[in-house]
C-alpha cells in the first residue's frame, strides 16, 4: 500500500469552483483486468457499484445550479452500464460530456446511438479511448489479450461516425522517447482513417494494480505544506472537481480506493469540504497538473 | 480575479456598439474593421485585447489602435508583453501548439516598442457600461479569468448564468478563442408566461487577427444594439487585403503555417485546445 500522510500534516486545498463533475458511472466494474489500473478494476471488483440513471439525473440538476462546466464519466468501463447512452442523452442536454472508455464494448449500434446524441446537442461529446501502446504486444501486455484488436475496431467505428476520439496512453517509456511514441500513434491511427489524431499521455499512478506491477511511490513522493507555498493549487483537479459515486462523493477519480478521498454524502457537503493532499498519488497531480481533464486548462490568474 | 479592476472611463450609456478582439497584429483587418464600424454609425468601438501575436509588425496595429482612442480591455498577450513575461499565457497544452505560441510571442515581444508595452500595461481587465437598459461586462477570456477558453460546445448555459449572477451583468462579452458565437437565456425568475423574455446573454465577439477556421478569409467582429432590454447581435465579416498581410508575414519570416491560415481560412496550429465539435468543423 502507498502510505498516506497523517491528516493533520496534509495540505488542504479548498474548492475554487465546481467546474467539473465526474461520475464513477460503472463503479469499479470493468470487462478488462488491466495490470496497470490504479483502482484495480475488473469484472469481480464490486467495491463501487454502478450509478443509476435517476441518480445521475439528480446530480445533473443539482450541478446546474452550481454552474458546473464539464461532465466526465468513468469506471470501470462506462459502456458496461446498460443505461450509458441514456445517461449521455440526459447530460448532453445541459452540457458537454467526456467518457473514459476502453472502446472494446462499442458495437455499431452503440456508436450510431452516440453519433445521434452528439449530433443532436450543441455541446461536445468527447470519447477518451485508452490504448496503451502502438502494437498489440505493448497494449495487451497491460490490458489483456485481444484488447488491442477490439479497441482499434471500436476506434475505427467512432472515427467513421465522425468522432475525434482522444487516445490516452499511460507513459511506460522514458521521456526522450515521447516524440517517437506520439509519431507511432499517429501512424497507427492514420491506418484506420484517423488522420488528425488527438493523443494524450498520462503519467503512471503508482497505486492499485500498477503498484503491484511496477512498484509504488518513493518515501519522499508526497506533497507537503512547504511545497504548496508558491504553488498554484488551481492546477490540481481537486480545486475544480468532485466525483459522484454510488457510495457518496469523492474528491477525485484517482483516490477512489482511499477512504480519505470521501468528502461527504451529498454534493453540497463535498463542495464545502477541502481536499486533503494526504495520499502519495497526490504527488503525481502536483507534478503533472490536472491529468484527468481533457486539457489541464487552468493557469494562474494574474494579479 | 483579473488584474487591474474595472477601470471603465465613465458611466457610459450606449445604444449601438462595435466590439472586436484578438487583433493579433493584423493591422490591415483592424483598419478595415474600424472603417466598417464607423460607416455603421456606432456610438463606440471597443477592443477586447490581444493586440499582438501571429501577424507581422505588432507596432503597426498598436499604433492604429492607439490613434483611434478606443477603449481596450487587457488580453493575456497584452498582459504578458506589458510585464515582460516569458510566455503569452495563451493556455495551450500541446507541445506543437506551444512551440508555435513561443515563436509568435518571441517575435511579438521583440518587435513591440517600449512605448506600446507601457501603454498595454494601462489596459483594464474589464469594462462595464450600459447598452440600452442592459448592463454589460466586457472582458477578454471570461469574467473570472483572463485566459479562460469559452467555446460554444463546452460552455453550458447554466455556467454562463452563474457568471452573470456572480458579476451582476446582463450581457457578457469576451473573445480569446478566436471563434465567434452567441448564447441567450430567458429570465428564470419571470412568471411562466414571461419566461421567454430576455434574461441574459454571452457574446464571443470573435477575432480580427485570423479567420474563424471556417474556410473563409474574412475575419469577424460583433455589432450590438439594445433598445431597452431588446438586444440585437450581428456578427460582421470583414474583408481586407489578406494577400498583402500574407506577403508581409513571409517577409518577416513568420511560420508558413500562420500564412496558410490567413490565405485559406483554416487553422493549422493551436488546434489541440479545440473541443471535438469545433475541431471537427475545421480542416486540420
Amino acid at each position: 500500500m502507498s502510505r498516506a500522510l497523517p491528516i493533520l500534516e496534509a495540505p488542504a486545498v479548498p474548492l475554487t469552483a465546481l467546474d467539473q463533475l465526474w461520475f464513477q458511472v460503472a463503479g469499479t466494474v470493468c470487462n478488462l483486468r488491466c495490470s496497470h489500473c490504479f483502482i484495480s478494476c475488473s469484472p469481480e471488483n464490486h467495491s463501487h457499484w454502478f450509478l443509476g440513471r435517476a441518480e445521475v439525473r439528480e446530480h445533473l440538476a443539482t450541478s446546474a445550479s452550481m454552474g458546473v462546466k464539464e461532465y466526465y464519466f468513468t469506471g470501470g468501463e462506462p459502456f458496461m452500464h446498460r443505461e450509458m447512452t441514456g445517461i449521455l442523452d440526459d447530460t448532453l442536454a445541459i452540457g458537454p460530456a467526456t467518457v473514459l472508455t476502453n472502446a472494446t464494448l462499442l458495437p455499431q449500434r452503440t456508436v450510431d446511438e452516440l453519433a445521434r446524441i452528439a449530433g443532436g446537442s450543441m455541446y461536445t461529446l468527447e470519447l477518451r479511448v485508452s490504448i496503451d501502446g502502438t502494437t498489440r504486444e505493448m497494449n495487451d501486455a497491460l490490458r489483456g489479450e485481444g484488447a488491442f484488436e477490439r479497441a482499434m475496431a471500436g476506434m475505427e467505428r467512432l472515427v467513421a461516425a465522425g468522432f475525434l476520439p482522444i487516445v490516452t496512453a499511460m507513459q511506460t517509456w522514458q521521456d526522450p522517447e515521447t516524440p517517437e511514441v506520439l509519431a507511432a500513434f499517429r501512424e497507427l491511427l492514420a491506418g484506420i482513417g484517423y488522420v488528425r489524431a488527438r493523443v494524450k499521455i498520462l503519467p503512471r499512478l503508482r497505486i492499485g494494480a500498477e503498484q503491484e506491477r511496477a512498484g509504488g511511490y518513493c518515501e519522499t513522493d508526497r506533497v507537503t505544506a512547504e511545497m504548496m507555498v508558491s504553488y498554484d493549487a488551481d492546477l490540481l483537479l481537486c480545486a475544480r472537481a468532485r466525483l459522484v459515486t454510488a457510495r457518496g462523493i469523492w474528491v477525485c477519480p484517482i483516490l477512489l480506493d482511499s477512504e480519505s478521498g470521501r468528502l461527504g454524502e451529498t454534493l453540497q457537503e463535498a463542495v464545502a469540504a477541502p481536499a486533503l493532499l494526504s495520499e502519495q498519488a497526490c504527488y503525481t497531480c502536483y507534478v503533472s497538473g490536472a491529468i484527468c481533464s481533457n486539457t489541464p486548462g487552468y493557469t494562474k490568474d494574474f494579479s | 480575479m483579473n488584474p487591474g479592476g474595472a477601470a471603465f472611463p465613465s458611466q457610459q450609456e450606449y445604444h449601438r456598439i462595435a466590439v472586436f478582439g484578438g487583433v493579433y497584429s493584423n493591422h490591415l483587418a483592424l483598419e478595415a474593421a474600424l472603417t466598417d464600424a464607423k460607416r455603421r454609425n456606432v456610438d463606440e468601438v471597443i477592443c477586447l485585447g490581444d493586440l499582438g501575436a501571429f501577424g507581422p509588425h505588432p507596432d503597426k496595429a498598436a499604433r492604429v489602435l492607439r490613434d483611434s482612442g478606443i477603449p481596450v480591455v487587457c488580453g493575456n498577450y497584452d498582459d504578458s508583453v506589458a510585464r515582460g513575461l516569458d510566455d503569452c499565457q495563451c493556455g495551450y497544452t500541446d507541445p506543437r501548439d506551444n512551440q508555435f505560441a513561443r515563436l509568435s510571442y518571441q517575435y511579438t515581444f521583440r518587435n513591440t516598442s517600449p512605448k506600446h508595452r507601457a501603454w498595454m500595461g494601462t489596459f483594464p481587465s474589464e469594462l462595464r457600461f450600459q447598452l440600452g437598459a442592459l448592463s454589460v461586462l466586457a472582458c477578454h477570456g471570461s469574467p473570472r479569468q483572463i485566459n479562460e477558453f469559452l467555446w460554444e460546445s463546452t460552455t453550458p448555459t447554466h455556467f454562463l448564468q452563474k457568471l452573470a449572477r456572480d458579476t451582476g451583468a446582463d450581457v457578457m462579452l469576451g473573445t480569446h478563442t478566436g471563434i465567434h458565437w452567441e448564447r441567450r437565456w430567458g429570465d428564470p425568475n419571470a412568471s411562466p408566461s414571461a419566461r421567454q423574455e430576455f434574461g441574459g446573454a454571452y457574446v464571443n465577439v470573435g477575432a480580427l487577427g485570423r479567420p474563424a477556421n471556417d474556410g473563409r478569409t474574412e475575419v469577424w467582429y460583433a455589432l450590438l444594439e439594445a433598445e431597452g432590454r431588446e438586444l440585437t447581435v450581428e456578427f460582421v465579416p470583414v474583408s481586407y487585403d489578406y494577400r498583402a498581410l500574407a506577403l508581409e508575414m513571409r517577409s518577416e519570416d513568420l511560420p508558413e503555417e500562420f500564412v496558410q491560415t490567413i490565405l485559406t481560412g483554416w487553422w493549422t496550429t493551436c488546434l489541440e485546445i479545440l473541443p471535438g465539435k469545433e475541431r471537427a468543423k475545421g480542416r486540420f
